[in-house]
């Protein structure tokens, strides 16, 4: 392979500058550029989630105004979902996929620079509301509702900049629908002969899964701005009762398409855990195949659940009854995969790398997630922790500690092969040990706040819930410092600073991916590799 | 006194610490990191329900992480050298998906009882109609017994006072919107023991009857939630949702709620306290209130213009400076402080007709205010920070509008 590679730069001119990668058609590139931006996103929405937490430091009104605290959980929520864990992903499986397939780019390589840089306008759009909120003289408000946008808050009561950020919705939505063809097209198109799909890597199963969850459901969120942008400005009535439409529709198209978009930001996740603890605990995956039909299950479960964000908007009892058992239904094929990662290290000869520790964390703090989520969908409970803090610790146990994390783990797993240097031991056992105790110490007492009776969403609270929101508030700001760490770290690999990696970085890493030499070459696998 | 930023967040910080602890279990006599069992039947069974799956869920997180925590002391490196290579097994792989499946249906057996019941409205003997406005919460008295035409309704206000909730540190800066920045520096009051949970009007029921609740709101969504009750349910603009309650005899007192869906800018500003009082005290409260309703509006001409500025800076304070701004300086709603419109005589009927009848997310206060308080407002709109036109605008004036 190397020679191939070796002889293809000799008469293909890499670009240089800026060139590079505004043209850049080369998935190698395109993915690091996604994953710059997925980061920078990561520190902007957690800027805005600093914003909060210092309100949130003590009751009363300190340092902002309450309609800027929403704003800054609204923007914080867009941000984060849309801008850092979604676009980070695809990230990953720009690079990683042609790469674990045997294919010498994505497919559809122009559709794949598009999609890449339709993202940053589309924040710099929605951003900009923001700017104008904090800085602009008269400050119109920055879309103020919350990310799940609910009508008619968004609608009939929503800030002038809702067009701003319906518009960028819009070019996110192009963004990964294009995204995701371009990961179906790769992977039934150019696997290297002999990679039969059972013979893929779980994290391009899990890919694949996620991109036809994504067809489905990204045209969904389209037409619920669509109909939004309507009833503002063309005299439609979808979401208003008064003119005979429905409020709670838009709750229904939104959580269609949002259950799936959950279930979108957490496959990818297994996918990287799957490579990683096999690889230090140099045993074999433990069930692939079951890993492939439970994620193909939970994909198609995902369709039937979404009313369990909405159990008190008032459903007859039949339809709350169905979405209950379907919601606890998911939680065997979820249960099957943390078995079988537990099944993996089992009697294993393990070691514990920075992957493996990102890796470990994400398998025991995903399934206090997980957990946490059968209890609320137990729905006469759901009443009383619906819409309190006990549901923000448990999607940010899941999204944090589980999809950021698994992120992580991605990173320093995969970045000897990117950049070609092994990342910094030290900073990046100080990253991971100050996230870790960090992380917990934001999000469990939430847990707390949550059932004691705090509804989220609130700019001030009552004094029985100081005490745990003052330690709330430190492990925030905490696990936010601690993510400058990285940023070290990676700087450092881009900079070429550390021990050099060899090809197969890690000594029991198995994969197409580690046959290549690190850095990986511009293009590889002009040739196929063949698989047996 | 001294007000550098660090140094005013360390007093105050070091002053709710302590002030934190002390108040803590009273909202009710509850825990602060566990769910409330509350007041009536199905918030116990809520309760109990919750306890059981919370112990589930442990003991299923605890054997998966203690799996965990073996095999990292045992299959390390250094203590196992040679890997095995097993990545398959039937057996284990079907139990894995049976007996979660089992544990579900044990769970879902007494959720769905509990559903059921609480999904059976019928038989009450107090109807209470519950909409959501932005930013208060409104009741009106439906039927009780067998009257089926009480004509009670009135408007709950946060009663916290504005003082204890607006604490500036920075005076403009990053958010020059912040609230009330001309109070950076002053002492601030100590917060109430039920600070941001006290209403105005508080809601008042009976004991031992059982309370149907019929909710909507006037706006945007809410959600009407008191923790002691058992549950929320939403209050969404053109439906009209159902829940109900009993609260057994003998545990007549205060409970407070919140609203629990996100709603604007003082989502967080309109709690829900609910006052239940024995049925015969009930019974007197509600033949007062309905004497009061039966009354002719009181339309005494103000003596001069003191005295309505008086009763228009207390009315404006509770009803429209949350969005036009202590000082009338605008917010979500227009700044009245040397605008045209409260300054030109020329929209001095229209600035009635608006506060009667609304207009666009100006909600309209016809029947929130009395004829007296509204002449007083717009009195007062119309003196206050500068605009001193000398309007004094009569009770007669308003309720002779259109």
């Amino acid at each position: 392979m190397s020679t191939a590679a070796a002889h293809d730069d000799h008469h293909h001119h890499a670009p240089t500058g800026l060139k590079r990668w505004l043209f850049s058609t080369n998935h190698k590139d395109i993915g690091t550029l996604y994953l710059w931006f997925s980061f920078a996103m990561f520190l902007a929405g957690g800027l805005l989630a600093m914003v909060i937490r210092t309100e949130l430091l003590e009751p009363g009104m300190q340092f902002v105004d309450p309609e800027f605290f929403n704003q800054m959980t609204t923007v914080h929520g867009l941000a984060m979902v849309f801008g850092a864990v979604m676009p980070g992903f695809v990230g990953l499986a720009n690079w990683m996929i042609p790469l674990m397939i045997g294919a010498p780019d994505m497919a559809l390589p122009r559709m794949n620079n598009w999609s890449f840089w339709i993202l940053p306008f589309a924040f710099l759009i929605l951003l900009s509301s923001v700017f104008m909120s904090a800085f602009g003289a008269g400050n119109p408000a920055a879309p103020n509702f919350g990310w799940t946008f609910y009508a008619p808050l968004s609608t009939e009561y929503g800030p002038a900049s809702t067009d701003l950020f319906i518009l960028s919705v819009h070019m996110m939505g192009i963004s990964s629908i294009m995204g995701a063809i371009n990961v179906i097209v790769t992977v039934f198109n150019l696997r290297a002969p002999g990679m039969t799909l059972m013979k893929m890597p779980l994290f391009v199963w899990t890919w694949l899964i996620t991109a036809f969850l994504l067809i489905a459901v990204m045209p969904v969120l389209a037409g619920a701005v669509t109909m939004m942008l309507t009833d503002r400005h063309f005299g439609t009535s979808f979401f208003n009762a008064a003119g005979g439409g429905d409020p709670v529709l838009f709750q229904h198209v939104f959580w269609f398409f949002g259950h799936p978009e959950v279930y979108i930001m957490i496959l990818p996740a297994f996918g990287i855990i799957s490579a990683i603890i096999p690889t230090f605990a140099r045993k074999p995956l433990f069930g692939y195949a079951s890993m492939v039909y439970a994620t193909a299950s939970i994909a198609l479960l995902s369709f039937v659940v979404w009313a369990h964000h909405m159990f008190t908007v008032g459903m007859p009892l039949a339809g709350t009854l169905f979405f209950m058992y379907m919601t606890m239904l998911i939680s065997v094929p979820t249960g099957v995969k943390v078995f079988n990662w537990v099944a993996t290290m089992w009697r294993g000869s393990m070691t514990f790398e920075l992957p493996m520790k990102w890796a470990i964390a994400f398998v025991i703090l995903f399934t206090c997630g997980g957990l946490s989520g059968l209890m609320l969908a137990i729905t006469p409970v759901d009443f009383q922790y619906h819409d309190t803090y006990f549901v923000v610790a448990h999607f940010h146990y899941v999204l944090v500690s589980g999809a950021v994390f698994s992120m992580f783990a991605a990173a320093y797993y995969w970045l000897p092969k990117w950049s070609g240097v092994m990342p910094n031991k030290l900073l990046g056992e100080l990253h991971f040990w100050s996230s870790l105790i960090s992380v917990n110490l934001l999000f469990f007492p939430m847990h707390f706040v949550g059932l004691a009776g705090m509804p989220r969403r609130y700019a001030d609270y009552a004094l029985q819930f100081a005490d745990y929101n003052f330690w709330i508030s430190i492990g925030g700001f905490w696990f936010g410092l601690s993510q400058l760490l990285f940023l070290a770290v990676c700087v450092l690999c881009a900079m070429k600073k550390g021990e050099k990696a060899p090809a197969r970085s890690w000594e029991g890493a198995e994969g197409l991916e580690w046959e290549v030499p690190s850095p990986a070459p511009f293009h590889t696998y002009d040739t196929p590799p063949v698989v047996k | 006194m001294q007000s550098t930023l660090f140094h005013r967040a360390a007093v105050g910080l070091t002053s709710l610490m302590i002030s934190g602890m002390a108040v803590a279990s009273d909202w009710t006599e509850r825990s602060n990191e566990n769910l409330r069992p509350g007041v009536t039947g199905v918030s116990q069974e809520v309760y109990d329900l919750h306890t059981t799956i919370l112990w589930i869920v442990t003991i299923i997180g605890l054997l998966v992480f203690g799996l965990i925590l073996v095999s990292m002391i045992r299959h390390r490196r250094s203590k196992n050298p040679n890997p095995s290579t097993f990545h398959e097994n039937v057996f284990l792989e079907v139990l894995w998906t049976v007996v979660p499946f089992v544990i579900l249906i044990a769970m879902a057996v007494p959720a769905t009882r509990v559903l059921i019941e609480l999904d059976d409205s019928s038989k009450a003997e107090l109807t209470v109609k519950v909409t959501g406005h932005r930013w208060k919460w409104e009741y009106e008295y439906l039927t009780y017994e067998d009257d089926n035409n009480i004509g009670v309704s009135y408007m709950s206000n946060l009663a916290t006072p504005a003082e204890q909730i607006n604490n500036p540190v920075l005076a403009g800066g990053l958010f020059p919107y912040g609230t009330a920045q001309d109070a950076v520096g002053s002492e601030f009051p100590e917060k109430d023991k039920n600070y941001n949970l006290e209403a105005d009007n508080p809601l008042v029921l009976p004991s031992g009857q059982k309370v149907r609740f019929l909710i909507t709101a006037a706006d945007v969504i809410h959600s009407f939630w008191v923790p002691d009750f058992g549950g929320k349910k939403d209050a969404i603009p053109g439906f009209v949702n159902e829940t109900w309650t009993v609260v057994p005899e003998g545990k007549e007192g205060t409970y407070y709620g919140q609203c629990a869906e996100l709603c604007g800018k003082n989502h967080a500003f309109m709690p829900i306290e609910a006052k239940v009082v024995s049925q015969e005290e009930f019974k007197t409260w509600l033949a007062e209130k309905k004497e009061e309703a039966a009354a002719a509006p009181d339309l005494t001409p103000f003596a001069d213009l003191d005295e309505a500025m008086a009763l228009g800076e207390q009315t404006y304070a509770g009803a429209c400076a949350v969005c036009h701004g202590n000082n009338g300086q605008g917010g979500v709603g227009v700044a009245f402080a040397g605008s045209d419109f409260a300054t030109n005589e020329e929209h001095l009927d229209e600035h009635i007709d608006v506060l009667i009848n609304g207009r666009a997310a100006m909600p309209a206060f016809g029947a929130q205010l009395s004829p007296r308080e509204i002449a007083a407002v717009v009195t007062y709109e119309r003196n206050a920070w500068g605009n001193d036109t000398g309007d004094l605008i009569q009770p007669q004036d308003v309720q002779d509008h259109e």
